[in-house]
């Protein structure tokens, strides 16, 4: 089918009509192009509201303490909820579902300091697990253990801008050095890169949550408990959320529905919220483009309608010489096919290198990074355009297979 | 070699139909060269069509080599023309973007032969037509007498048993006209049967026998 013959006809029929070929052409280039473009400006808006998510397990649920705001058995509104470690245990063995747990206890900027180096840093006592909950990444040492927790040791994973204001100079090391915090002396054991743009993530001390509730606070009161839902949908893990809420509700005596009581903050919802907006947009895009794609296909399509009126007696001599009706059709097929694909590619180059040039151009912004065509879609408008330049060949194919070689042939 | 009986043909347009072919009956044996006259109108380049199963019949029949034609599929068909039949016509009925040599080597193509191949035959009947150094030009660079030898190397390029002729002096000077009735004699002559449908009284003369058709009827049969 792919014979050489065929090419030096396509190329001799392309060659007779330059100006119809290449307005044919740009018709399919466009489509792509647009569709690259369209396709690429979403996975941008996608990759920007990703990074927003960053920092945190997008399957994490936060439960902070705060004030009642409803009447409940007698008890009036504007009490302060404080949980405690009996709230993170009493979760922990009745919810089940959730894969990492953690409590946390706010103590809020603290005085950190190595030597004559000194900053005030955000410390942020917690249990081992809220390392997965909040996606830590550690670069040197480990995060906490149980055993930190156990023994209330007095150790430290610091950020890396806590590492760079304390440690300088010489003394860069900072792995296994004590640091005074607020005149206690830890030993950091970790250091930790958070991906979030946010400056005071970078500036976080993590120390076992026992360990600040004996040197800090001499109380078991805790502020928030965090927990990861795992595989769970979103269904299971709103009856996570239900089923914890009524263990605190119970234990602190707060109407259920009082949402002011405490502060539930489901990165699940979140996340599904913005998975359903991103496969609308796609779907949009994919529509439109393909619509645009369409248009292009109707263009060949009406081109080599017109080709195969020229070639009419043509055609009628190959039949005649013994060309049969599929020899005809292929003929015509693998054109528009040759036509659309080779148009279709040049869009599609076009429009990833656009891309690209915008990708690395263009600063990130809040909502807007990195616009991509990956290869899937490129794969997938191939496929398209080979299938578009078989739909445009189509029927003037059939008309022409259909062509009378006695009337073609006809003398005029 | 060719054997119809009572072929009818009719066109129909819209509520008209008019009986172009009221019974033919004719046979052609191998190895022979007739030539067919009539007026216009009467029939002749619709019994060629049939007879080279470009077109159907409404009753009859047609033997082709014994093979009986009969509503075949347009793929028989196209495989019988291209084995069995040779197409001279009168407006030489060349491929314009094709140089001479593709244009004969083109009824091998839809045989598959092999491209190579292809060119070294087609080159040989060039050569058998004195067009040898002509082999690379475009049909709108040869004159009338070149582009119907070209026709007729190209008909003959795939070993048919028939050569259908269609007026294939019909828009060349008398000169021409004579060189190319020349040569499809030279075709005759090693055993190809020629039929050649023409008004002009000098090309029926240079066949063995003529055929007149009035009005959709044979109406002589005439031993020159």
């Amino acid at each position: 089918m792919f014979e050489i013959d065929k090419w030096q006809e396509i190329y001799s029929t392309i060659q007779k009509n330059k100006l119809r070929t290449f307005l044919t052409g740009f018709s399919v280039a466009w489509g792509i192009f647009m569709l690259i473009l369209l396709l690429g400006s979403g996975s941008g808006l996608e990759n920007g509201v990703k990074e927003q998510f960053k920092g945190g397990a997008t399957n994490g649920v936060w439960i902070s303490s705060g004030q009642t705001s409803l009447k409940y058995k007698g008890l009036k509104t504007g009490r302060q909820i404080k949980f405690t470690n009996e709230d993170y245990k009493s979760i922990k063995t009745t919810v089940d579902g959730y894969d990492h747990i953690s409590a946390r206890l706010f103590l809020g900027n603290k005085l950190v300091s190595y030597k004559n180096e000194y900053g005030s840093f955000f410390l942020s006592p917690c249990h081992p697990d809220y390392g997965f909950i909040k996606e830590v990444d550690i670069i040197q040492g480990r995060f906490l253990n149980t055993i930190d927790i156990r023994e209330f040791r007095k150790v430290a994973i610091i950020g890396e801008k806590v590492k760079s204001t304390l440690f300088k100079g010489t003394d860069t090391v900072a792995m296994g050095k004590y640091v005074k915090i607020n005149g206690v002396l830890f030993q950091v054991v970790g250091v930790f890169r958070d991906y979030s743009r946010n400056d005071d993530e970078q500036k976080r001390v993590y120390i076992p949550i026992s360990t600040a509730q004996r040197v800090f606070q001499g109380e078991n009161v805790i502020n928030q408990i965090s927990f990861t839902t795992g595989q769970a949908s979103v269904q299971e893990a709103d009856l996570m959320i239900k089923k914890s809420k009524a263990v605190l509700s119970k234990m602190h005596t707060f109407d259920i529905d009082d949402n002011r009581a405490i502060n539930v903050w489901n990165k699940n919802e979140d996340v599904r919220r913005f998975k359903a907006l991103f496969a609308g947009i796609r779907l949009f895009i994919w529509i439109i483009g393909i619509g645009t794609i369409i248009a292009g296909i109707v263009g060949v399509s009406n081109i080599m309608m017109i080709v195969v009126k020229e070639r009419t007696k043509e055609i009628g001599i190959r039949k005649s010489l013994g060309a049969t009706p599929w020899s005809i059709v292929a003929l015509i097929m693998q054109e528009a096919v040759v036509i659309t694909s080779f148009a279709g590619y040049i869009g599609l180059v076009l429009g990833v290198g656009l891309l690209e040039l915008v990708s690395k151009n263009m600063p990130p912004s809040e909502f807007f990074r990195n616009p991509e065509a990956d290869f899937s879609v490129a794969v997938m408008a191939t496929i398209l355009l080979i299938l578009a330049g078989a739909i445009a060949g189509f029927f003037p194919a059939m008309k022409a297979a259909k062509v009378n070689p006695v009337e073609a042939l006809r003398d005029e | 070699m060719i054997k119809i009986s009572q072929i009818h043909k009719s066109y129909v347009t819209g509520q008209n139909s008019l009986h172009v072919l009221k019974g033919i009956d004719l046979e052609i044996g191998a190895g022979e060269m007739i030539s067919i006259m009539g007026a216009s109108g009467s029939g002749k380049s619709t019994l060629l069509n049939i007879l080279g199963i470009l077109d159907n019949y409404d009753s009859g029949e047609y033997l082709l080599n014994g093979l009986k034609i009969n509503r075949l599929s347009e793929r028989k068909a196209a495989q019988l023309r291209n084995k069995m039949l040779g197409f001279v016509f009168q407006s030489f009925n060349l491929v314009s973007f094709k140089n001479a040599l593709e244009n004969v080597a083109l009824p091998l193509y839809y045989q598959d032969v092999p491209r190579k191949k292809r060119n070294i035959v087609a080159m040989e009947y060039l050569d058998r037509m004195g067009l040898k150094d002509w082999a690379h030009h475009l049909p709108n660079e040869l004159s009338g007498g070149q582009k119907q030898r070209v026709a007729i190397a190209r008909a003959l390029i795939g070993k048919p048993k028939v050569i259908l002729a269609d007026e294939p002096t019909g828009a060349l000077d008398s000169a021409t006209s004579l060189e190319v009735m020349d040569i499809l004699q030279e075709v005759n002559a090693t055993g190809i049967t020629v039929i050649i449908v023409t008004h002009e009284h000098d090309i029926a003369m240079r066949t063995r026998k003529t055929i007149r058709i009035t009005d959709g009827n044979i109406t002589e049969i005439v031993s020159n």
